[in-house]
């Protein structure tokens, strides 16, 4: 499984696309914002914690169909069907690296661009610690929703129309700790509770990914 | 003779094929009756004006768009256990039903919301839940019309379905954690005292028995036509085979 884990970073640092196109992606997304809003820092700073995990969600996405993808095209999939690991540690190695490639980067560029759109000093801490709680509940629900389409032709648009609505419930909880973080409130409950989901989705969805990933390779 | 063997397509074609026209004549009987009692026999609500008769077709159609969810989880739970084709069928027949009537709560709502809450729409829990809802039917049509092979959209589906209705219900719990409510409670609980009034109860419940033998009625036609259609595809690949 670890070599599978380190197969997989390799892959994604070699290919090129994925693990910088995510961070590249994040970045216009956060520039965008205060052409289309205005530049008053009030402003930014009230809708910062909001647009930063927007933005990170949209990252996240971005990178989705890679993960299963080419394993299926290339047949590596079936070799791993057939391997002596079960299928849903593989979706859990191959969530875990999607996370590294994507979420975790993400984690540590926020507070950057967070200067950008005037984020406020008590805010940054929380915002990290909301994105690291959040994105592996992101990385783990993608890898479902690209496991349902890894079948498709054309599954881009379709992976996003089925993952958006999974997505509310985390984005709900990570931008009100973020935010309650920014206004100097206490963060924890939207942060337990964001935290619960993640374990909850690490915990449930590699079965239900595994099971989507066997129909698929029926 | 076990429950299971209605489940059997042929049989099923033959015991919906009677069903059918006694339940569409009883929903549209129901439905009119409904509609006419409440939208001419039943007195304006002193607060809210006529406004109120928006309600005949709002609440029953709120509660099918998420009965009609259910209904697919249990539809699905079946095929994933048992196999049985005509449940599948019958979950991928209810969705777009499921789909309008989610948009018909959604709209019907929006229209009442205009004079009574003075706006069309605000980001309420139950509005917010209701649109997420909608998302969720989106895209579970959506995956049933994209993948070829039906055995496999079945099972891809069921599994959405699942995983979906945990996140549904995840996201109703958010969204009320989110933001607070405009959207009245509960009117139509058995326990509460605060239910509406018996003259808007009476025609309500009459619709709403209406809408639940309407979607019997819907589901078991589509059912029927995607049976049919599945028939045919068979039918027409026997032929090319010899």
């Amino acid at each position: 499984m670890i070599r599978l884990l380190v197969r997989d970073l390799r892959l994604a640092m070699r290919a090129g696309g994925g693990f910088g196109l995510g961070l590249a992606f994040f970045l216009i997304v956060t520039v965008l914002v205060p052409f289309g809003v205005g530049p008053q820092p009030e402003l930014l700073a009230r809708i910062a914690p909001g647009i930063l995990w927007l933005g990170a969600l949209l990252a996240c996405l971005l990178s989705l169909d890679r993960i299963f993808q080419l394993d299926f095209e290339d047949g590596s999939l079936d070799l791993l069907a057939t391997a002596p690991i079960p299928m849903e540690g593989v979706v859990a190695v191959k969530a875990l690296a999607h996370w590294l490639t994507t979420g975790l980067p993400l984690t540590l560029a926020a507070p950057v661009l967070g200067v950008l759109l005037s984020l406020p000093g008590p805010g940054y801490g929380w915002l990290v610690l909301s994105l690291a709680l959040g994105t592996p509940a992101l990385s783990m629900i993608g890898a479902f929703g690209a496991a349902l389409t890894v079948g498709l032709k054309r599954g881009g648009l379709l992976l996003s129309l089925l993952v958006l609505p999974l997505y509310v419930p985390t984005l709900i909880f990570g931008t009100e700790a973020a935010r309650r973080g920014a206004e100097g409130l206490s963060a924890g409950t939207p942060l337990m509770l964001m935290a619960g989901i993640t374990l909850g989705a690490i915990a449930l969805l590699p079965f239900a990914a595994a099971a989507a990933i066997r129909v698929n390779l029926r | 003779m076990s429950i299971w063997e209605f489940a059997n397509p042929r049989r099923f074609m033959g015991w919906s094929g009677k069903v059918v026209p006694v339940v569409s004549v009883l929903a549209g009987v129901f439905i009119a009756v409904g509609l006419i009692w409440g939208f001419f026999f039943s007195p304006d609500d002193y607060r809210m004006g006529s406004t109120v008769k928006i309600i005949y077709i709002h609440v029953p159609s709120a509660m099918m768009a998420i009965n009609i969810w259910v209904m697919m989880l249990v539809a699905s739970l079946i095929w994933l256990v048992r196999r049985h084709h005509v449940s599948a069928l019958a979950a991928k027949a209810a969705a777009p039903i499921g789909v309008v009537m989610t948009l018909i709560a959604l709209i019907t709502g929006a229209i009442w919301g205009q004079p009574m809450w003075g706006t069309w729409w605000a980001w309420d829990p139950r509005l917010t839940s209701f649109l997420i809802l909608f998302l969720f039917y989106l895209g579970y049509v959506a995956l049933w019309a994209a993948i070829e092979n039906p055995d496999t959209a079945a099972d891809l589906t069921t599994v959405l379905c699942l995983v979906g209705s945990v996140f549904a219900v995840l996201s109703r719990y958010a969204v009320l954690f989110w933001n607070q409510g405009l959207h009245q409670g509960a009117s139509l609980s058995l326990d509460k005292e605060e239910n509406v009034a018996d003259v808007f109860w009476f025609p309500l419940v009459t619709t709403i028995v209406g809408f639940i033998l309407l979607f019997v009625a819907l589901v078991l036609i589509r059912t029927r036509t995607e049976i049919r259609a599945r028939h045919l595809k068979a039918l027409l690949a026997r032929e090319r085979m010899g």
